[in-house]
Formats: C-alpha cells, structure tokens, sequence
C-alpha cells in the first residue's frame, strides 16, 4: 500500500509542477512526472508475487506470469506520450518565437 | 524487492522535486530524466522487460527533444512564484485538487488487492490461448494478436501526431 500512496505522491508532484510554474518547460515536465506515475501505478497493480515475466519458455511450462494485459496497455500509452510530448515541445517553440520568452505570464497577447 | 521498488520511487520524486526547481532549465530536463530511467528500473524489477526496452528508447528520444529546444531557445527561468494574487489563486486551485484526488484515491484503494496479491481476470484468456497468438512472448501476442485494432489505433495517432509536428514547425508557405 506505500507504494500506491508514494505514486500518489510522485502524482502531485506533476500536478503542483503544473499549476504553481510559469515556465512552459516546466510545466511540460510536470505532465510528463505525471504521466509516468500514472504507468508505473498500472504496472504496479499488475505484478504478482514470486511471479516471472510473461514470456514462455521449454523450462518454465506452468509457470506463474504476472499479468500481461497491463503491460500490452502501457506499451502503447508510452509511445503515445512519447508523441504527445513532440507535439507539446513543438508548440513551445513556436511560442518561444513569437513572444521571446518561456514564460506564460508574457504569453498574453492574441495574434496570430 | 519491494524495498528496492520504494527506494526507486522515492528517488522518483526527490528528482522531479529538484526538476521542477532549478533555475537552469538544462539542469532541469536532466533531473526529469532521473524520473524517466528510474522507472525503467522500476519496470525491470516488477518483471516487465518489454516496457523497459521502450521506456529507454521513449525517454533518451524526449531527452534529446527536450535539449535541442532548450540549446535553440534559451536556458533561464524567470523566478518568482510566490508574489501576485494569481499564484495565491493558483495555490488555492492546487489544493483543491489535491484535496478531490486524494479522496478519489482513499476511496480506490480500498477497492484493489494488496501489492503482490493481484488475481487476473481478463489476462488469463490471453495467457491459456497464447499458442493461438504464435508469440512466446504474452505482451507482444496481446498487441499483434488479440489487440491488434489497438496497435492500428497508436499508428494513427503516432503519424497525426508527426503531421502535427510538421505542420507547427514548418518554415515555408506562410504568406507574412
């Protein structure tokens, strides 16, 4: 159960990264802590004790896996987020350009 | 080994505390990676190798991302957080949500099973009907095999999402 609470913790984290931080870097950082949280939690749920990784081999016939449908899931959630996070930084730097600065307090201004 | 899995996850979070904190923002995308490669432990230890192969690839390709945009801009950050009436807002924002997470979370964590106790329900399918799949590997027999409109699914959004990377950066056909 502590490691479900500090989870948690590394949760809000990511969280008070985005809310309290001026910084666009920062804040895509904070989203990030926040999502590898969120997958080391589902994997965490997953594992089994005294259990082996899901992979069947001649010498281990009736072994005991721990549960592959998480980490099939989390596979894919880690190469979305890799894609997300172009996209974030990608944005940043067209920010970076028309402003001159990361900071979203200055970002206050419409134009196109 | 949950004893190595708890000192892994606090070193989690001392990283991403000093990342969110440093005033150089190079500084700060490698204490993020100290996030990054320390759950690539993590999911050694908890026996998922797939998901560690690709965490590294994930992260080393985010890190490099993340330098280049910081060499081409720049690496300051302006600090000075607790100062105006929006940060107080901002503070009072951050603990409400802490506050409505943090009851969700008591409330879930009387529904799931200690660590270590899992009981599989759905997988069980997957790992008796794995010879179906072909693949002596369960979790890639999920993605190609039984979840394969998954996969496809991924691939869409991996190449919007570098349709949209393209199109945000592009330098030509903009009429100034």
């Amino acid at each position: 159960m502590i490691l479900f609470f500090l989870c948690f913790i590394l949760f809000m984290v990511g969280l008070y990264g985005i809310i309290m931080q001026r910084n666009l870097i920062k804040i895509i950082i904070g989203l990030a802590i926040m999502e590898y949280s969120v997958l080391f939690f589902l994997i965490l749920i997953g594992y089994i004790d005294s259990a082996t990784a899901p992979i069947i081999s001649e010498s281990f016939e009736e072994a005991l896996f721990v549960d592959p449908l998480p980490q099939a899931m989390v596979l894919t959630a880690i190469v979305i987020g890799l894609a997300t996070k172009a996209l974030m930084l990608s944005v940043a730097i067209r920010l970076y350009k028309e402003y001159g600065t990361f900071d979203i307090r200055k970002m206050n201004t419409l134009k196109g | 080994m949950e004893i190595y899995l708890i000192i892994m996850i606090i070193l989690m979070i001392l990283g991403s505390i000093y990342s969110l904190h440093a005033k150089d923002l190079l500084s700060a995308v490698v204490a993020y990676g100290i996030v990054g490669f320390g759950l690539v432990i993590s999911f050694l230890l908890l026996y998922a190798p797939d998901l560690a192969i690709v965490q590294v690839v994930v992260e080393i390709i985010t890190l490099v991302i993340m330098i280049a945009v910081i060499v081409n801009t720049t690496h300051k950050d302006e600090k000075k957080i607790f100062t105006t009436k929006s940060s107080l807002v901002n503070l009072v924002v951050l603990l409400i949500f802490v506050g409505v997470f943090f009851l969700m979370f008591a409330h879930i964590i009387g529904v799931l099973s200690y660590f270590g106790q899992h009981t599989m329900r759905m997988a069980g399918v997957y790992i008796d009907s794995a010879y179906e799949a072909g693949s002596a590997n369960i979790v890639t027999g999920i993605l190609f095999h039984f979840r394969a409109y998954d996969t496809l699914g991924e691939a869409t959004v991996l190449f919007t999402a570098v349709i949209g990377v393209l199109t945000v950066l592009r330098q030509y056909g903009k009429k100034n």
